[in-house]
């Protein structure tokens, strides 16, 4: 199974390539330059360093949220873009389990937090079964970092972090966390599509594939101006 | 001309969704305008994040429809065009990356165009005849430009608006006599009931270009004339307010319009926009037009709104020049006129 894939929902620009099994190659920057600008001359270094004939591929991947709004429409209608000109499936990949992938392995209970601004992140908890595979734990949601810290301390297992919620909240974790826990390197901290590709195989493979048309990013948040009317409707009740 | 060029053209610039296959830049194979409109009038207006989601949920299913339509696959095209300002830039964002990603994967050129050249461009479509060089004044919710086309693709502004755009005021007004969004089209419909010389509303001159706009003092002018009938208690007829402000919005734009005909001595005007389809200005245009023994020029009412035929019909004269974009292209919600990324 030959697999493409991108992700763009935060600081990182990434892509991917995964040929049967083997990750043939990876690039990603963190240089604070617009996805629009990095994204797809990203995929063209890697399909012309790995000669990869977009024809032959056999799906398209993206991570599908949550993330930066723009970050995620960048990589999602890039691929979809791509999905419908090469005529493939495409797969969106949650960028939470994503990001629980930079600890696969790890024996506990891995927790991605993503900066979701307004003291809030975006964040779930998972631990690995029979990798790729892994159970969720935490469902995936925005939540007020008091009340993530509140459900980790419940569970009393060592807690695995990453994301770009780790610098944001390493101290409130280190103050009022009461289990053990890791932060993670430069090296495992952010997303990568190198993960995007290898869950993306294991969800092909499960038949959750889709046409690029059908394909849209999961916000975990409604734009502001819907929750205020929502807000003010609900208020005259 | 050796062979035909068919570009396949998108545009979400602002709450439109849009694809079209246009072929050497006058001839429209399809057209397809997704728009969002009705979710926004909750609002009162355009919101920028919600247009963007809507945006990435309609993209390929405009773009497959345009082709579909034009009964071509990629195949038979020969670039993507694309809006990438100036603009909302969360839409702006969606089409341009899509539009790249679908050149790259058929292997096509991408041609980025200027929103407002697409809009001078419409003209292309519905006049065979019209070459350049003409006057053309651009009005939409979004701007109100008054340029010289010199050539195809070679704009020169000679005056825009220093506050609102003439369409914002449209909105605003409609608002506040209690009409609604989108406030053009409304205007211009119970106008059509109401004097246009019952009140006098002033025609606002502003410093810089004889030819600049200035539309926020005439809105001022409405909203105060509101108030101070409101506190009197005297009744305000709707269809009254809406035709004397709809009547001065018109005598700024004719009266500069015909101004730059005279200035640049050019026997050709155009008119281009979501609000060139408003029926008294165009009515106006023609009337004052007729008089000046000048040739007036106007797209049909379904290519001046946003519409992706537009940036196909401006994208192939750019693409005959040999203009070609990048893979980094990228949205510019403040692109401007005449500049090139």
């Amino acid at each position: 199974m030959k697999i493409l894939a991108v992700d763009s929902s935060g600081l990182v620009a990434s892509v991917a390539y995964l040929e049967d099994g083997i990750l043939k190659g990876v690039l990603s920057y963190n240089n604070q330059k617009t996805h629009s600008q990095t994204l797809l001359p990203m995929i063209d270094e890697l399909v012309k360093n790995l000669n990869i004939d977009l024809n032959n591929i056999d799906y398209l991947a993206v991570s599908n949220g949550p993330g930066s709004f723009t970050g995620l429409r960048i990589g999602v209608a890039t691929i979809k873009g791509l999905g419908l000109s090469i005529d493939k499936e495409v797969v969106g990949v949650p960028t939470l389990e994503s990001l629980a992938f930079n600890w696969q392995g790890a024996d506990g209970v891995i927790c991605p937090i993503m900066d979701a601004r307004r003291s809030q992140v975006y964040a779930a908890a998972y631990k690995f079964t029979q990798i790729p595979e892994s159970q969720c734990i935490i469902e995936q949601d925005s939540y007020m970092i008091e009340e993530l810290c509140e459900k980790l301390n419940a569970l009393g297992e060592k807690v695995y972090f990453a994301g770009d919620g780790v610098p944001v909240y390493r101290d409130y974790l280190e103050k009022n966390l009461k289990v053990e826990y890791q932060f993670p390197s430069a090296a495992n901290c952010y997303q990568n599509a190198a993960n995007i590709a290898v869950l993306a195989e294991m969800y092909a493979n499960r038949g959750e594939a889709q046409n690029a048309r059908d394909l849209t990013p999961v916000y975990l948040r409604k734009p502001q101006a819907e929750r205020e009317r929502e807000e003010m409707l609900n208020g005259k009740d | 001309m050796a062979t035909d060029v068919k570009i396949l053209a998108i545009e979400s610039s602002c709450d439109e969704t849009a694809a079209a296959v246009v072929k050497n830049g006058r001839e429209v194979l399809s057209n397809v305008i997704y728009s969002q409109i009705d979710l926004h009038t909750l609002y009162g207006g355009v919101v920028p994040e919600i247009a963007s989601r809507k945006h990435i949920d309609k993209i390929n299913r405009v773009v497959e429809k345009a082709l579909e339509d034009a009964n071509l696959t990629l195949k038979d095209i020969d670039a993507v065009a694309v809006t990438y300002g100036p603009g909302l830039v969360g839409p702006l964002l969606v089409g341009v990356s899509a539009a790249k990603a679908i050149a790259y994967g058929a292997g096509l050129p991408i041609v980025g165009v200027h929103h407002i050249e697409g809009h001078i461009s419409a003209n292309y479509i519905t006049n065979p005849q019209l070459e350049p060089p003409f006057v053309c004044l651009v009005v939409s919710g979004g701007h109100t430009h008054l340029v010289k086309v010199s050539d195809y693709g070679e704009y020169e502004i000679l005056g825009k608006t220093s506050d609102d755009a003439a369409g914002e005021a449209f909105d605003k007004v409609a608002r506040a006599i209690g009409l609604g969004y989108p406030g053009g089209p409304k205007i211009d419909k119970v106008s059509k009931e109401g004097n246009p010389n019952a009140m006098k509303f002033p025609r606002a001159k502003v410093g810089g270009s004889e030819l600049d706009f200035s539309f926020s003092g005439m809105k001022s002018a409405v909203l105060n004339y509101l108030n101070t009938a409101r506190m009197n208690n005297e009744e305000i007829v709707q269809a009254d307010v809406a035709a004397s402000f709809q009547q001065a919005v018109i005598d700024v734009l004719v009266g500069h319009s015909m101004a730059a005909v005279d200035m640049y001595n050019i026997d050709k005007f155009a008119i281009a926009g979501g609000v060139a389809s408003n029926s008294g200005l165009r009515a106006a245009f023609e009337e004052a037009c007729k008089e000046k023994k000048v040739e007036f020029f106007r797209p049909e009412p379904i290519l001046c709104t946003d519409n992706a035929a537009m940036i196909g019909a401006a994208a192939y004269y750019e693409y005959v020049k040999g203009v070609r974009h990048g893979l980094d292209l990228n949205a510019i919600p403040n692109l401007k006129l005449g500049e090139k990324a």
